[in-house]
């Protein structure tokens, strides 16, 4: 285990802790307990900032399930590393910002921020983790504590929905990646992104290629809210803003990004891969900056800018895989594109960040979000308003904030897009830069929107729920802190070029360096007159235009078919799938246990009796048995006649107490052949278990005698007599058709040399197969919890849960 | 209705802590002779469920006042911890440990990790026959 491990399990550990610290500490905001920790982390991260700047790499492996080829293998190269640095450093931003934005004495703070720190180190895993299994548990980690952030007040209706949809939608991706995912390790034989990525030329060929790339895809654009999955995002906002700002636009939502760059070695030499990253990522970026225009409340809009930023990036990615088809640095046309878009990843972390922190205080300020009620809050907060400038300015493309560098670098990417002569682009590819340059002037419109209809115009105080003012200093620190870093990149990108931008290349499109060979880097504020140049002048021109005329062509939103959207197609769907499972299952499930029982058994006869016909697997070899010894004809007599008097017995507590004597008969038999173990857990068993039932008696209906018919009966019979004979046959056949030689031998050998032990049974138990037994014990404790549940949570008739209390 | 109990309460106050004390032997005993933590737990659990017959659910709450799903969750706690320290030692999940100590009175004495996870299944055990049995039981 080494520092590394550690690095990324602490934030797991350290949840561990809070619900303690929040309880004994009740005087200090539980916040402060946390912000050390990514702070910390950061730094610890920076310094890896030497080894990778070289192209240098660090891996770290602890075996896990060595025999499955799972082992929790860390590795940090530049794309791990800069992802890493992103959650540690916005996670201490957003964690000092919610101590500020979460007030103690209303909100249950030691949940919120366990599921943060939860959410910390899934994501840590996601990005650092070398080995796919690990990275796919990581990832539906991130999932789950993304689901209860969402749903983190749980009163409310909008949040459950939004949480539940969240997870519906990123869990079905979740769950095609891991179909990815084992399709991956059927071509390569091994689940290491490393081994994975130099064996790409036989992953390409492989028949599965293709499914392989789609499910990977599924995985990735379901979680980076790419269309027409982004519906999910929107709904996100639902949860505390700080946990907007960190989860749903600066690093959870990356998670997909990150995957289609971890992955752009193993698949970007195909068209498929480059026509679809690049396709849904310039469509996800045209439809949410389009929809971003008709929102009113302010998240809301961030909501859906993020979605179009997001297709941003997964557009330049695509367009910059591009550039391993030529298979060298010198004619890597295309790699601008892969390093607009790790800027433009690190950009838009910076000046959403600081815009969702800016969401935050006005929300907190004025007690609403909605840009109706809104406006001329410039005089009231002029800090807030200046880090809305920039954060806005930024994301709008507007020069001297880094947003114009990245979104120049992304026109572009997209012009070069439309000049590839292969993978079918020079019919469609001039589609690219027209499209990028049409969702930028919506880009240019909302931003302007979001801080103009907000900060400025007519003041309307009586629309407020409460007097706007300046927000406290604490709250400030961490937007002002994202928004000097928009303008510190702003004016000296190259700060980053070398030491982050270049590694992460590198990580991308590792094939097209020789060994020790770094990506050269070098981000310039002024090109010429390019087209480019034109391209943003475009944007602003026809930007303000929109903007002047908004109410003119506003309408446009309202003929939109709200029938055809996809949130109504979720909704429907939704219902559908509640109704027909619901209709399905009422359709079997009768109440009664004396129907399942009739399920299990007929099944059971089928299943085995069909086994035992179609391989012919019975035979009957009686040549090596130990005669039969006279007590076990007594203890064979004794069980059939209790067994079967209880089939006559009147009352209950006869058939259970007749139970019982079968139970403890069996309990006989193990002694007679020497298992005592077995013999003691039986009568143990059979003990507790005839208690249980004599407790469970009170709550059985009474037998009515009158009740039970033939016919019934007669199926019963048939079914009992035929569940016997079938067991019967198989311990015959078992006994008589030793195909291989017993694994007890190995056991008799190993159990003094290996485990240290003597008794054979315990040792098989605890040691070799221990594992069987911890999951036991987990399902021996799901089970009483689901009793325990299902008794005290009853119910009563005619009483409904309200849930939004 | 009232019944009358005293042979079998007088012999419950006696025969529990026999029960109880073969049980812990049983317990320890798991890795040499018959026994372990399945069966150990089983019989604290068959001691417990005595001392229920005797005497009422309220009255052996006052004796044991324990949460027994509280218990559930430790002895899972214990077991999986037990598996997971082996992780801190560089080895696969689940990988014991033993050695032989000699000690004061007791002499030669086996010391394995299987017994810390026989803790947890000792603990699993109680836990959920007695989290079955109370809520049934309290439930009429």
């Amino acid at each position: 285990m080494s520092l590394l491990h550690l690095a990324v399990l602490s934030p797991l550990l350290l949840a561990i802790l809070i619900p303690f610290l929040h309880k004994y500490f009740k005087n200090i905001h539980t916040g402060w307990f946390l912000l050390p920790l990514p702070a910390v982390l950061f730094a610890y991260f920076l310094q890896f900032i030497s080894t990778t700047s070289h192209g240098g790499t660090v891996m770290e492996t602890v075996a896990w399930i060595s025999s499955l080829g799972i082992n929790f293998t860390l590795k940090v190269d530049g794309l791990g590393l800069l992802f890493a640095l992103l959650i540690t450093g916005i996670g201490a931003l957003v964690v000092l910002y919610s101590i500020y934005y979460l007030n103690p004495d209303k909100e249950k703070l030691n949940t919120f921020y366990v599921y943060l720190l939860l959410f910390m180190g899934a994501m840590l895993g996601v990005v650092l983790s070398d080995n796919l299994i690990v990275l796919y548990t990581f990832w539906e980690l991130t999932s789950f504590s993304s689901f209860l952030l969402i749903g983190y007040w749980n009163h409310r209706e909008r949040s459950r929905y939004g949480a539940q949809k969240s997870m519906l939608i990123t869990v079905f991706g979740g769950l095609s990646m891991l179909g990815g995912i084992l399709m991956l390790y059927i071509i390569t034989g091994t689940f290491s992104i490393s081994e994975t990525i130099q064996m790409s030329n036989e992953v390409v060929n492989h028949p599965l290629f293709t499914a392989t790339l789609i499910l990977f895809l599924l995985g990735a654009f379901t979680k980076s809210a790419q269309f027409p999955f982004h519906i999910w995002l929107p709904d996100a906002m639902e949860a505390p803003t700080p946990v907007s700002a960190y989860l749903h636009s600066a690093t959870m939502v990356k998670a997909g990004i990150y995957l289609v760059a971890r992955m752009t070695p193993v698949f970007a030499h195909s068209g498929t891969w480059v026509w679809l990253v690049a396709g849904v990522g310039v469509l996800t970026l045209f439809w949410g900056s389009f929809s971003a225009v008709k929102q009113t409340d302010l998240k809301a809009i961030l909501a859906f800018s993020t979605v179009s930023q997001l297709g941003m990036i997964m557009s330049l990615l695509g367009a910059g895989a591009a550039a391993l088809h030529y298979g060298t640095i010198e004619d890597g046309y295309y790699i601008v594109a892969v390093t607009a878009a790790v800027f433009h990843l690190i950009n838009h972390a910076t000046f959403k960040g600081s815009l969702f922190m800016v969401t935050g205080i006005i929300d907190h300020e004025t007690g609403t979000r909605d840009i109706r009620k809104l406006g001329g809050l410039m005089n009231f907060m002029p800090i807030t308003f200046t880090l809305a400038i920039i954060g806005t300015f930024s994301m709008a493309g507007i020069p001297p904030f880094n947003g114009f560098l990245s979104k120049e670098m992304f026109f572009t990417g997209m012009l070069r897009v439309a000049e590839m002569d292969f993978f079918n682009m020079d019919t469609w590819g001039i589609l690219f830069p027209i499209i990028a340059w049409s969702a930028s002037v919506f880009t240019f419109l909302y931003s302007m929107m979001y801080v103009f209809k907000t900060f400025t115009g007519k003041y309307q105080p009586e629309k407020l729920e409460k007097k706007p003012h300046e927000a406290p200093i604490g709250m400030l620190i961490s937007p002002v802190i994202l928004a000097s870093l928009v303008i510190i990149f702003g004016i000296f990108p190259n700060v980053l070029s070398h030491n982050i931008i270049s590694p992460a290349m590198g990580s991308i499109l590792p094939s097209l360096l020789e060994n020790g060979e770094g990506f050269d880097v070098h981000i310039s504020h002024w090109h010429g007159p390019t087209a480019e140049l034109f391209m943003t002048i475009g944007v602003i021109a026809f930007g303000l235009l929109l903007y002047k005329f908004m109410p003119k062509w506003a309408g446009i939103y309202s003929k939109l078919p709200s029938r055809m959207s996809f949130n109504r197609f979720y909704d429907r769907g939704l219902e559908l799938l509640e109704l027909t499972s619901k209709n399905i299952t009422k359709s079997y499930m009768t109440g009664f246990i004396r129907t399942y029982l009739v399920y299990i058994f007929s099944f059971f006869i089928l299943a085995l009796a069909s086994t035992l016909i179609f391989k012919n697997a019975f035979q009957l070899d009686l040549s090596d048995v130990a005669p039969i010894r006279f007590f076990e004809v007594v203890l064979v007599l004794i069980m059939a006649v209790s067994a079967i008097t209880i089939l006559f017995a009147k009352s209950r507590l006869t058939s259970i107490i007749l139970l019982g004597a079968v139970g403890y008969t069996v309990a006989l038999f193990f002694v007679l052949f020497r298992a005592p173990d077995l013999a003691l857990t039986q009568l143990v068993i059979e003990t507790v278990s005839v208690a249980l039932f004599l407790l469970a008696f009170y709550h059985l209906p009474q037998i009515r005698r009158n009740e039970e018919r033939i016919r019934f009966r007669a199926t019963n019979a048939l079914i009992s007599i035929a569940v016997g004979a079938i067991v019967t046959m198989i311990a015959l056949s078992a006994h008589s058709n030793k195909t291989f030689g017993s694994i007890s031998e190995y056991y008799v050998e190993n159990t003094y040399k290996k485990a240290g032990g003597e008794n054979m049974v315990n040792v098989i138990l605890v040691d070799f197969r221990g594992f069987d037994t911890m999951f036991e014990i987990a399902v021996l404790g799901i089970a009483a919890l689901g009793i325990f549940a299902m008794i005290k949570l009853r119910l009563t008739r005619g009483r409904e849960l309200d849930e939004n209390k | 209705m009232k019944t009358n109990d005293v042979i079998l309460q007088t012999v419950t106050k006696f025969v529990l802590f026999v029960i109880i004390l073969f049980s812990i032997h049983l317990f320890f005993a798991g890795h040499y002779y018959p026994g372990g933590g399945f069966i150990g737990g089983l019989m604290t659990s068959g001691a417990i469920v005595l001392l229920l017959l005797a005497f009422d659910i309220k009255t052996v709450k006052m004796i044991l006042p324990f949460d027994y799903i509280k218990v559930v969750a430790v002895g899972l706690l214990i077991a999986i911890g037990t598996g997971a320290g082996a992780l801190f030692f560089n080895m696969p999940f689940l990988t014991h440990a033993y050695t032989y100590a000699y000690l004061p009175l007791l002499g030669k004495t086996s010391l394995h990790t299987a017994v810390l996870f026989d803790t947890g299944v000792f603990l699993v055990v109680i836990g959920v026959t007695m989290t079955i049995i109370q809520t049934i039981g309290e439930s009429e």
